[in-house]
């Protein structure tokens, strides 16, 4: 039984809440049908007014919100068959778990006995059977979340909205409710998008990750595309794992480019998607931290390394499977590498040894 | 170095406790009177104004309840029961605490009415905190002059002679004054409900605004309509503020005579206005077992209330 479709269209989408500047700013997104859709971003960046925009709690000052083909702008909530889980989950507090959860029913005019009925089910399905005449207050902060969610899902929206869902919970309660979320999404099928800021969380989670900065959206893609081929340094810098670097552009030779840096032999770049790259630019590179290997001087590159920039050891954190190690490479910006433990303890580097930084050179990625 | 600051600090907090463990050789009782001193200096001004002004009249007019009297003022210290009983059979008490019954409850139900909703949307509608302030504070603007100021107020409003019935008059939807506006036991519960309406918004205002505005939020998502919301969310979380503000109300009604003496014209009476005739007609024993009676009935009223609604739960929520 396929439901309404959920598919969300986000057309010109603006909101200014003082008439002068827009807390969202010229939003496009097509978000497909049964999707899970992480916005990610620094607070204040216009991730929640998106959603609440789109659950129907906030009006866009400009533009469409499509759901399933129809504009909702201007549409309740209900009209909307959105539902939304609120940051710290604004649970009535003097209702019972099974109140809360039967509540959107109520008010919809089911008889008791049904509405009961359905709630008793949603309560099996998020596993608190046994918590159904407690008070929210006599609740863990994860048995919370999950009452929020069968709240939210009881009456069967197309969309679910969640307002960093997750923010309220410790680490290992996190990570659970993580996959929790993810289980829920799979069994419902129906479109959930997800607010956070944390970047493990949207990348773990999401079909749609949508970075966001100021009101606009810097990229949006698949998990995998956004972490590993970030379009710009905001980007690359926020999701984290990448080492930015810039220069200007020394010279370009056919599949690659010469990054003009402090080391002597520059830095070779592939050219790939950026073809339009000529002498003088300035250009900023992203290099993987994982990618970066780093050698002792006078020994060997690793096959395929052209570049290899010297670099004294700042700090070293051990992380379990990878060695943190921190370099002073590139003047103003921090460079990592992310070495693997076997690696590091076969010929441990100590505060101040002087490294040559290294990778391969495919693996370097001009940045818009 | 670091273990024996924490172990100091740690002592610094438990104070006296932690110095008497420290030092077994003095003898814990001379110090746990000590340990107290800090509480009992806490509860001290309170004390002092609530034992000279409250409990000691309590147990006065306690005591003269059961003393006898020669019937001119003079009291004769002893225990009978004769002015309780006096009270009990009289036809006239009972009817006294019905009319009194009366009028809390009409002032009651239009205090809070009044009141929940002057909250509701001072909480709910009016979204500058500033203007919510400015309007908050209009309400006590009847408190800036005195009871018997306001009473008389009323005279020129709705006197035979007064502005509503010159208005209904002139309209012609009467022809002939009416008297039941002033000195009547209407006139009697409009001035309650106007003095004591702040007494419930003040409360009812207060537990509004602490529900948290997500939570409407929430209702509105589930699809609640604002009578779902109010009747649902709001009301059962003001509980507490109508509670108090009923106490408030119930206590200060069922505690006046003055009111009902101006307003009613003399024509009605309380409870208390018929002991303040005793105390006029100097029958001190009988005003006084009266008093005690209607301190009971309002301990009873009280705790039935405390009962309906955890205060105390509510208000730490």
């Amino acid at each position: 039984m396929k439901k309404d479709r959920g598919d969300i269209e986000l057309a010109g989408v603006c909101k200014s809440f003082d008439g002068i500047t827009n807390v969202v700013d010229g939003v496009n997104l097509k978000i497909a049908d049964g999707a899970y859709c992480c916005f990610i971003g620094p607070s204040g960046c216009g991730k929640t007014t998106i959603l609440r925009m789109i659950a129907g709690h906030e009006d866009p000052t400009a533009g469409e919100i499509v759901i399933g083909g129809q504009n909702v702008v201007g549409l309740a909530p209900v009209q909307r068959r959105t539902a939304m889980m609120f940051q710290s989950y604004a649970l009535f507090p003097h209702l019972t778990v099974r109140e809360n959860i039967a509540f959107a029913l109520r008010v919809r005019g089911q008889s008791k006995t049904d509405r009961l009925r359905a709630a008793d089910a949603m309560i099996e399905k998020v596993r608190l059977t046994q918590f159904a005449d407690r008070l929210p207050a006599q609740l863990s902060g994860g048995q919370q979340q999950r009452v929020a969610l069968a709240r939210a899902a009881i009456t069967e929206p197309r969309v679910l909205l969640l307002d960093e869902p997750l923010s309220a919970l410790d680490e290992q309660l996190r990570v659970q409710m993580r996959q929790e979320l993810r289980r829920m999404q799979q069994e419902l099928g129906i479109t959930f998008v997800h607010v956070t800021h944390t970047q493990l969380e949207a990348i773990a989670l999401a079909d749609l990750v949508v970075v966001m900065e100021q009101g606009k959206i810097k990229q949006a893609g698949a998990a995998r595309d956004v972490y590993a081929h970030p379009h710009d340094r905001y980007v690359a810098e926020f999701m984290g794992g990448q080492n930015v670097l810039s220069g200007r552009v020394e010279k370009v030779n056919g599949a690659s480019f010469t990054l003009a840096q402090a080391a002597p032999s520059g830095i070779e770049v592939p050219l790939q998607a950026r073809a339009n790259v000529s002498v003088g630019d300035k250009v900023d590179i992203a290099v993987r931290r994982d990618d970066v290997a780093l050698v002792r001087p006078g020994r060997d590159l690793p096959p395929g390394c052209t570049t290899s920039l010297p670099s004294r050891v700042l700090a070293i954190e051990y992380q379990g499977y990878f060695v943190k190690v921190m370099l002073d490479t590139v003047p103003d910006d921090e460079f990592v590498a992310y070495v693997p433990e076997k690696t590091f303890f076969a010929d441990p580097f100590t505060v101040g040894d002087v490294v040559m930084a290294t990778w391969a050179t495919g693996s370097a990625l001009p940045l818009a | 170095m670091r273990s024996a600051g924490a172990g100091l600090r740690r002592c610094d907090k438990n104070d006296f406790e932690a110095f008497a463990d420290m030092q077994p050789s003095s003898s814990p009782a001379q110090t746990s009177p000590r340990a107290n001193l800090a509480g009992w200096l806490y509860v001290s001004p309170l004390v002092l104004v609530l034992a000279p002004f409250f409990v000691a009249p309590i147990l006065v007019v306690l005591a003269a309840s059961f003393f006898a009297t020669d019937g001119f003022g003079g009291l004769t210290p002893g225990f009978t029961l004769a002015s309780y009983v006096e009270v009990l059979h009289s036809a006239l008490t009972l009817k006294l605490y019905l009319a009194t019954i009366k009028f809390t409850v009409l002032t009651w139900v239009f205090t809070l009415i009044i009141g929940f909703f002057v909250a509701y949307f001072l909480v709910f509608h009016v979204r500058n905190q500033l203007l919510a302030i400015g309007l908050f504070l209009l309400c006590t603007v009847p408190f800036w002059t005195s009871n018997i100021i306001r009473m008389i107020s009323w005279i020129p409003l709705l006197g035979k002679e007064g502005l509503i019935n010159q208005a209904l008059l002139g309209v012609g939807v009467i022809h002939q004054p009416l008297e039941v506006l002033l000195f009547s036991d209407l006139a009697v519960v409009i001035a309650y409900v106007h003095q004591l309406t702040i007494f419930m918004i003040v409360p009812i205002f207060n537990s509004m605004a602490r529900i948290d505005k997500k939570l409407i939020e929430a209702a509105i998502d589930a699809g609640a309509r604002r009578f779902d919301i109010m009747r649902l969310i709001v009301v059962p979380m003001s509980k507490s503020g109508i509670a108090l503000g009923t106490i408030f109300v119930v206590s200060i009604v069922m505690g006046d005579f003055f009111v009902v003496k101006v307003m009613s014209g003399g024509g009605s009476a309380s409870v208390v206005s018929a002991f303040y005739e005793d105390v006029g007609v100097l029958q001190y024993p009988t005003a006084a077992a009266s008093a005690v009676l209607l301190t009971l009935v309002l301990v009873a009223i009280v705790s039935l209330i405390l009962r309906t609604v955890d205060i105390r739960q509510e208000i730490t929520r």
